[in-house]
C-alpha cells in the first residue's frame, strides 16, 4: 500500500500538483486511520491531506482512478489477458451476435430506475463489446470511449429516457426543459462510468505508471493560453477574478508610510478613557491611491483564444478598477469600456466588442504602428503620470512599419507601460514580430503565456511611483 | 457524540439537519482523529459557516466565532493588554516598588482575550470557526498559523500559553485570493460545491418541513437549471432553501412557468441575472 501511495504521490507531482513533504507524511497518517478497502473512503482521505486548490483537482481525480483501480470485478473476468480470444480483429469488424438493443434496453431501465449497479453491469458489457480494446496498445482511452459511445449512440438513448420518463403526460415547455437536463446529467454520469471502465481495463492492460503517463494533461494554470479549449478557459475563470484583485492591489500599493498626520481630534477623545492622558495617538489614514489602468488588447485573428482570455480578464478586472479603461485593436483601435460596464456578464460584452467594436481599419491583419498612432491621436492626451497601461499583443505587425516611437510618446505620458506577450520569449522578433522595437519603451516586457505565468508577473509587478522618477 | 467512523459521522451531522456527502463526513472524521483544522472552501451560500454550527451542536461544544475582514489584526484576534485597568492599577498604587507594579500588571488578569485566545484558554472543548479568512491580508494570515499547527499562542510579556482543550478547528474562506501556502499545509483541504439535485432535494425536505417531495424535487432541479446559466451570481444553497419557503407559504404545490417568473427575485439578485433567467426559463421573459 505504501508503495502505491508513494507512486500516486510522484505522479501527482510529475502532473504539476504541488505535494509538500509535510502533506506527504500527513496524507500517510491520515490513511492509517482509516479503513482501506473503502475505496470512497480512501480518496477523499488523500484529497483532504495532498490537494490544498480545487484547480488541481482534476489531476487528482485522474490519477486516483489509476492508482486505485485495481479493486476486483465481478464477473470481469474476459479482462484477463490470453483469455479474451474473441477480441474483435483491429478495425472491429463484428463478429459474434451481440445484441445491441438488450443492452440498450438495460440501460435505459438502469437510467430510468436509477439502478447504479444494474447500470454498471450494462457499461461492463458495452465496453466488452463495443470498445473493441486491444491489449498493449500505448493509448489513453479517448478513442475506446468514443467508439463505445457512437455505437450506443447516447442521443437516441436520450430521447427514449425523455419518453420512458415523461409516461405519456403532456408536458409543459418548462418541464420539459426541466426533465431534459435531468436526463442529461444522467447520461454525463453513464459517460463517466464508461471512462472509467475503460481506463481500469487499461491500468489492468498496460501497468499504472504507463497509463498514468499517458493520461497526465498540464493543469490549468499550465496550459497554453493560445492554444486553450473553450472548456479550459471556462475553468480559468475562476481563477481569474484573484488574480485581479491581487493585481488591483499591488498597482495601488504605494511605499509604505507608517501612518498619516496626527489626527489630533480623535486622540483627545480616545484620551478621556484612559483619563485624558494621550495613551494611543490617532493618526490620520493615508489617503488610498486609486490605480487607473487602461488595457490595450490586439484581438486579430492570431490572437482569437488570448485575446479571449484577455477580454476575460478585462471583464473581470472592470468589477475591481473603478478606473479602468480598455481598448481593442486589429489595426486600427476603438474603445471598448462601455461594453464591460457594472452587470454586464462576459458572454454578451464578447458579443459587442467582436460587432460593434470599429477595430478593422483596411484588411483586418493587425497593424499595431497604425493603432498605435490612432491611439494616441484620439487618447493619448487624455493619459496622466497615475495612469498605467498594458498592452497585450504579440506584437506581430504583418511587416508594417511598427512606428514604434508613437509608443514611446505614450510610455512618456503615462505611470508605466507594461507589454504583456502570450508568445514564448524565443519566438520573438523572429518573422514579423516587431517585439524589441516595442519593448525599448516599455517598462516592462513580460512573456505571459499561462495563467501561472500571469500570476507571476502580478507577483513581481513594481511599478515606479511617479512619472518624475522615470523621466530622470 | 460518537465520530469515530465516517458513517457515524454523516448520522452525527444527519442528526441535527446537517446533510453531508461522503466528501465532508471523511473528512470531518479525519479532522477529528488527527486533531487537525479543516480549510472549507467553496462558493457563498453552500454551507460552510453551517457546517461549523453543525459540529457544534453534535459535539455539544461552544462555538467561538472570529470573522475576519481586512484589517483584523493581534488585538482583535488574539489578545490585547487591558491598558485602562492597568493605568488604574498604577495610579492606585503609586506607593509601591515599580518593579513590582510591572510585574503586576503584565499578568492575565489583564489580559483581555479575543476570540483566538478564547478558544485555547476555554475550560471546555470549544468549536472555533474562523470565518471569511480570505480578507484578511496575507500578514495577517501569519497570525494564525501558531495556533493551527501547535494550538498555542505566545505572549512576550506572559510567555506561551498553551490550549488547555483541544479545539476543533474550522476555516473557511471564499476563495477571493489564494491564502498562503503555509496556512494551507496545515490544514486538511475541503472544498464543497453546489449539492447535486439529489442532495440538494434532501436538503430541502430535512431544512423546510412540510414540503411535498414533489416540489422539493422540482425546485431543486430548478436551481440546477439556473446555476447552468452564466450569471453573475449562482443561486446559493440557503437561497433556494428561501424559495422553498416562500413557494410553501404562497401554498403553491407545483412550480410552472408564470410562478418561477413571479417569484424569481427570491433566487436570483441582481436584475440583470433575473431577467436573464427569466428569458432563458420561460417562454414569456418579465420586464
Amino acid at each position: 500500500m505504501l508503495g502505491v501511495i508513494t507512486g500516486f504521490i510522484d505522479e501527482l507531482r510529475a502532473a504539476g500538483v504541488p505535494v509538500s513533504m509535510v502533506e506527504a507524511i500527513d496524507g500517510m497518517r491520515a490513511v492509517e486511520a482509516i479503513e482501506i478497502g473503502d475505496r470512497v473512503a480512501l480518496r477523499e482521505t488523500l484529497r483532504a491531506t495532498l490537494i490544498k486548490n480545487q484547480r488541481h483537482e482534476r489531476a487528482f481525480d485522474t490519477a486516483f482512478d489509476v492508482y486505485f483501480s485495481t479493486v476486483p470485478l465481478p464477473d470481469s473476468t474476459p479482462v484477463e489477458e490470453g483469455t479474451r480470444p474473441d477480441l474483435p480483429s483491429a478495425d472491429g469488424s463484428d463478429r459474434a451476435p451481440f445484441d445491441i438493443d438488450a443492452l440498450l434496453d438495460d440501460l435505459l431501465q438502469a437510467l430510468a430506475g436509477l439502478d447504479e449497479e444494474a447500470m454498471r453491469r450494462g457499461v461492463r458489457t458495452a465496453v466488452d463489446e463495443l470498445a473493441g480494446m486491444e491489449p498493449g496498445r500505448p493509448v489513453g482511452g479517448t478513442y475506446y470511449l468514443y467508439r463505445t459511445l457512437r455505437r450506443l449512440d447516447l442521443a437516441d438513448l436520450e430521447a427514449r429516457l425523455i419518453d420512458a420518463l415523461t409516461q405519456d403526460e403532456e408536458l409543459s415547455e418548462f418541464d420539459r426543459r426541466l426533465l431534459r437536463e435531468e436526463v442529461e446529467a444522467r447520461l454525463e454520469q453513464l459517460r463517466q462510468e464508461i471512462e472509467e471502465e475503460i481506463r481500469r481495463r487499461l491500468v489492468a492492460d498496460r501497468g499504472r505508471d504507463a497509463v498514468a503517463r499517458t493520461l497526465r494533461r498540464p493543469l490549468i494554470e499550465d496550459i497554453d493560453l493560445m492554444h486553450a479549449t473553450t472548456k479550459d478557459l471556462q475553468e480559468m475563470e475562476a481563477a481569474i477574478g484573484p488574480l485581479t484583485r491581487k493585481l488591483a492591489a499591488r498597482l495601488a500599493r504605494r511605499r509604505r508610510k507608517r501612518a498619516g498626520r496626527l489626527d489630533f481630534r480623535r486622540t483627545m477623545r480616545k484620551s478621556l478613557a484612559t483619563g485624558g492622558v494621550p495613551v494611543e495617538p490617532q493618526f490620520r489614514h493615508p489617503r488610498p491611491h486609486r490605480p487607473e489602468v487602461w488595457l490595450l488588447c490586439d484581438i486579430s485573428g492570431s490572437m482569437a483564444t488570448f485575446s479571449r482570455f484577455t477580454l476575460q480578464f478585462t471583464h473581470a478586472m472592470a468589477t475591481h478598477f473603478s478606473k479602468l479603461r480598455s481598448f481593442a485593436f486589429v489595426d486600427t483601435i476603438d474603445e471598448v469600456t462601455d461594453f464591460f460596464g457594472a452587470g454586464v456578464d462576459f458572454g454578451s460584452a464578447l458579443l459587442r466588442v467582436t460587432t460593434e467594436a470599429e477595430v478593422v481599419w483596411l484588411d483586418g491583419h493587425s497593424d499595431y504602428g497604425n493603432s498605435l498612432e490612432t491611439f494616441n491621436a484620439r487618447y493619448g492626451r487624455q493619459l496622466t503620470p497615475r495612469t498605467t497601461v498594458i498592452v497585450t499583443g504579440d506584437a506581430r505587425n504583418n511587416y508594417r512599419a511598427p512606428r514604434d516611437k508613437v509608443l514611446g510618446e505614450i510610455a512618456a505620458s503615462a505611470r508605466a507601460l507594461v507589454w504583456l506577450n502570450p508568445e514564448p520569449r524565443a519566438y520573438w522578433d523572429t518573422g514579423d514580430s516587431a517585439m524589441s522595437h516595442y519593448a525599448t519603451h516599455c517598462t516592462s516586457v513580460h512573456e505571459v503565456r499561462t495563467l501561472r505565468q500571469l500570476e507571476q508577473f502580478i507577483e513581481e509587478l513594481t511599478l515606479p511611483g511617479t512619472r518624475a522618477a522615470q523621466n530622470a | 457524540m460518537n465520530l469515530e467512523s465516517p458513517q457515524a459521522v454523516a448520522a452525527a451531522l444527519r442528526s441535527v439537519d446537517y446533510l453531508p456527502d461522503d466528501r465532508i463526513s471523511q473528512v470531518v472524521f479525519l479532522a477529528n482523529r488527527l486533531d487537525k483544522p479543516i480549510l472549507v472552501e467553496g462558493p457563498a451560500g453552500v454551507g460552510k459557516t453551517e457546517l461549523a454550527k453543525a459540529l457544534s451542536r453534535v459535539t455539544g461544544k461552544d462555538l467561538i466565532r472570529l470573522q475576519c475582514y481586512e484589517g483584523l489584526d493581534e488585538a482583535k484576534a488574539l489578545y490585547e493588554w487591558n491598558y485602562k485597568k492597568q493605568l488604574l492599577r498604577i495610579q492606585a498604587d503609586v506607593d509601591h516598588d515599580w518593579e513590582e507594579i510591572e510585574q503586576d500588571i503584565f499578568s492575565e488578569d489583564f489580559l483581555l482575550t479575543r476570540p483566538l485566545l478564547e478558544a485555547i484558554r476555554s475550560e471546555n472543548p470549544v468549536v472555533l470557526l474562523i470565518d471569511e479568512v480570505d480578507r484578511v491580508e496575507v500578514e495577517t494570515e501569519a497570525l494564525l498559523l501558531e495556533i493551527l499547527s501547535d494550538f498555542q499562542v505566545s505572549i512576550p510579556e506572559l510567555g506561551t500559553m498553551e490550549a488547555r482543550t483541544q479545539p476543533m478547528v474550522v476555516l473557511t474562506s471564499n476563495n477571493t485570493r489564494e491564502l498562503s501556502e503555509a496556512l494551507k499545509r496545515r490544514c486538511l483541504f475541503l472544498h464543497i460545491d453546489y449539492p447535486d439535485a439529489q442532495r440538494e432535494q434532501e436538503i430541502l425536505a430535512a431544512r423546510v418541513p412540510g414540503l411535498s417531495e414533489h416540489l422539493a424535487a422540482q425546485v431543486a432541479r430548478v436551481a440546477r437549471s439556473i446555476r447552468s446559466l452564466d450569471l453573475k451570481k449562482a443561486p446559493s444553497v440557503s437561497e433556494t432553501i428561501d424559495w422553498a419557503r416562500t413557494l410553501l407559504a404562497l401554498s403553491i404545490d407545483d412550480v410552472d412557468e408564470d410562478i418561477l417568473g413571479d417569484t424569481l427575485h427570491v433566487l436570483l439578485k441582481y436584475q440583470t441575472d433575473i431577467e436573464k433567467a427569466a428569458k432563458e426559463l420561460t417562454s414569456s421573459p418579465q420586464a
